[in-house]
């Protein structure tokens, strides 16, 4: 089952610990909030995806299976 | 008994209708029940078997993003629960755009048919309709409504939830959560209002032009709809048409009718198809009214507004104030549209003044790949996909105002904005 | 001195050690909200300190509490520790501890489940921690007097001042904060505006106008 990464807009803050634990697939735009990767999340970077979603000190940043918008 | 007729059926005690007659959907002037039932008759009774009626006419929703309506009741009528939900929508927030409050105050029971018809179609017990608050045409919806419960017509009571003025308001989260009390805000996330909407309940939201059709399709049948408009978008659209020296003009169009028929090349210099969130194209380039011609060119029918911006206007600076009111309806719920519309809008505003500096067009370049799909509602794509329009469409003015100078002599301004001076400040202005 | 004065000292060492992380805990959780950072620590690490130092705070809560129980020097019963006055001894100073805990369990237990939990719930009730502490402190002060002179005294009253600073800069920035309604009314108004255009006109600046040359 493959996940993708996905932003609550609304209650994303743009704390930015997203960013900082997974920066090969999250960046943070000019305002600090993130730009996520729409591609599914690599194998080897599952567990620092969790990692970086866990971090979130509102939990705007799920693993979700991948759904269109 | 399904309502699949494939020729036109004279409906009992109105006359048979003309294969081609426009227009279908507008009357010339305010139509009571009476009118209405001498012009069209009484709607019949559907079930289910409707969708599949409305399936082979083609009706696709006329509320900007032409979704195949069929598509739309049949989720709706496969959700499981006690209680459904149909909301006609003519929340009309566009502000170029007239065409559902013309309906409404001309032919409200066509839409207020349409909205019977689905609830039945889909299994819906409770119905609403979603109308800006301070619109005139409320009183002379209650009157229809009125009518139609004086003689016994509708099944379903039909109430009517009020929007503030909010270019959101008509947005399909934003209405569900208006209707249940709160703020005219966009939510975020799954299940679609389709599955999870008013109350949990699944709910059926429809423009109320897109109902007005249901209303015709059930009487005269899917042949007849498909009689007018192109193969693959039949039938007929209200447009409105903003052209120099007259007021915006509702007019229904079949779809694919070439811009030259309803436009002068000769005095427009470009034209904004859709509405604020549409595209500006070059006047030469727009050949017919249909998604299947403007989707390649990036453009969209969108809520059917088409205004010709004639020679001597400024196209950066009538851009230039659609953008800050866009700004300025920001729900400022998402980081990238609470940051990004302000910035962008102040960014028009320069291109639209003298010397330009390099690094706002940079800028809006950038802002323009970094903002889109990262809101929880699409006005930050459509405000990105005006602007970008804007500057290709008037890259030469553009290169004009570097030299300071400008081919724009109107003191007056073209399109209809609301004032940006008082924009919304508090939660009430929400609800 | 008793071989039961172990477990006595041990309740008050580690009731004190609760009091410093449960203190940090808490200007901890302000500077996550804030998006404060601690100096040379990325982002993430004050929202992992705030949680890691809560569970660590958390047990020394429960030696605190279990040690204490154990003492026979006084009885304690067991059930005291959660349900507040209903201890023979210090009733009243040991029920404030009791209700701190319970609130700090709740606020724990919540926070461990926060995915599963509807998000204004988790808020209401980790924004008890604002009573947790204030009683907890009570209860410090005057379940024993060991902070009542000395050195602890001292310690006492610098971890109130951190409290009541935090809560203070809280506040202040509460009330400076745009609410949501009026944030992009704010922007929208702040941005420079070169060639500013106002209904249709363009005000300020130099044009040539008229068509092109």
């Amino acid at each position: 089952m493959t996940s993708t990464l996905q932003v609550n807009p609304i209650v994303c803050d743009g704390h930015g610990a997203c960013a900082e634990l997974l920066p090969e697939l999250i960046e943070l735009d000019e305002w600090g909030y993130p730009i996520v990767d729409p591609q599914p999340i690599p194998p080897e970077l599952a567990r620092q995806a969790r990692r970086a979603a866990a971090a979130c000190p509102v939990l705007a940043l799920k693993l979700a299976p991948k759904l269109s918008r | 008994m399904t309502s699949a007729a494939t020729r036109p059926v004279p409906a009992a005690g109105g006359a048979a209708r003309p294969a081609s007659g426009l227009p279908r959907l507008l009357p010339p002037g305010l139509e009571d029940l009476g009118a209405h039932l001498a012009r069209h008759g009484r709607a019949p009774h559907v079930t289910s078997d409707f969708i599949a009626t409305v399936e082979a006419a083609g009706l696709t929703g006329r509320g900007g993003a032409a979704f195949p309506t069929h598509r739309k009741l049949a989720i709706v009528a496969e959700q499981r629960g006690p209680v459904k939900l149909v909301v006609a929508n003519a929340a009309e927030s566009e502000p170029a755009s007239r065409k559902d409050e013309t309906l409404l105050s001309r032919a409200p029971h066509l839409v207020l048919d349409g909205l019977q018809l689905a609830a039945e179609a889909v299994g819906a017990s409770q119905v609403y309709l979603y109308l800006h608050r301070a619109t005139r045409t409320k009183a002379g919806v209650q009157a229809a409504i009125a009518e139609r419960r004086a003689a016994g017509i509708d099944h379903r009571e039909v109430l009517i939830a009020e929007a503030p003025p909010r270019f959101l308001a008509g947005q399909e989260t934003a209405l569900v959560n208006r209707i249940q009390g709160g703020s005219a805000l966009p939510s975020f996330g799954f299940p679609r209002v389709t599955e999870r909407g008013i109350g949990g309940a699944p709910t059926l939201v429809q423009n109320a032009e897109t109902l007005a059709h249901l209303a015709l399709i059930a009487r005269y049948g899917p042949g007849w709809f498909r009689a007018v408009g192109t193969e693959h978008e039949p039938g007929t659209m209200l447009t409105t048409i903003h052209v120099l020296g007259s007021h915006p003009q509702v007019t229904e169009l079949p779809i694919g009718v070439p811009l030259g028929a309803i436009l002068d090349p000769a005095s427009t210099s470009a034209v904004l198809i859709g509405g604020y969130h549409g595209t500006w194209l070059p006047m030469k380039h727009v050949l017919t009214l249909d998604n299947a011609t403007l989707n390649p060119q990036g453009a969209a029918l969108g809520a059917g507004v088409i205004a010709a911006l004639p020679h001597g206007y400024c196209g950066l600076a009538e851009a230039a104030r659609v953008v800050r009111y866009l700004a300025a309806e920001s729900a400022g719920q998402c980081g990238p549209c609470l940051n990004g519309l302000p910035r962008m809008a102040a960014a028009m505003a320069e291109l639209a003044g003298p010397r330009p500096r390099p690094q706002t067009i940079d800028n809006i370049a950038r802002w323009a790949t970094v903002i889109p799909g990262r809101g929880a509602c699409h006005h930050p794509d459509g405000t990105v996909r005006f602007v970008r329009s804007a500057l290709e469409t008037f890259a030469a003015e553009l290169a004009s105002h570097r030299n300071n100078q400008c081919t724009g002599t109107a003191s007056q301004p073209f399109l209809p904005v609301p004032d940006t001076r008082t924009m919304p400040t508090t939660e009430k202005e929400w609800l | 001195m008793t071989g039961s004065t172990a477990f006595w000292y041990a309740s008050r060492a580690t009731g004190v050690v609760a009091l410093l992380l449960l203190t940090a805990v808490f200007v901890l959780g302000i500077l996550v909200n804030r998006q404060g950072r601690l100096p040379g620590l990325p982002g993430f690490a004050v929202t992992n300190l705030h949680r890691n130092i809560s569970l660590l705070a958390t047990t020394f809560v429960v030696v605190h509490v279990l040690t204490a129980v154990l003492d026979t020097y006084v009885h304690i019963p067991l059930m005291s520790a959660v349900i507040p006055f209903t201890s023979g001894y210090e009733r009243l100073w040991l029920g404030l501890g009791a209700i701190s805990v319970d609130l700090m369990l709740a606020i724990i237990v919540t926070s461990l489940v926060r995915g599963r939990l509807n998000a204004a719930l988790w808020r209401t009730i980790h924004l008890t921690a604002y009573a947790s502490w204030p009683v907890a402190f009570v209860h410090s002060v005057y379940a024993s007097k060991d902070l009542q002179h000395g050195p602890l005294l001292y310690l006492a009253l610098v971890c109130a001042a951190f409290i009541g600073a935090a809560v203070a800069y809280r506040l202040v920035s509460a009330a400076r904060q745009v609410p949501r309604a009026a944030r992009v009314a704010k922007l929208v108004s702040d941005q420079p505006a070169k060639g500013l255009v106002e209904q249709g006109r363009i005000v300020g600046g130099p044009v040539t106008r008229g068509p092109k040359r």
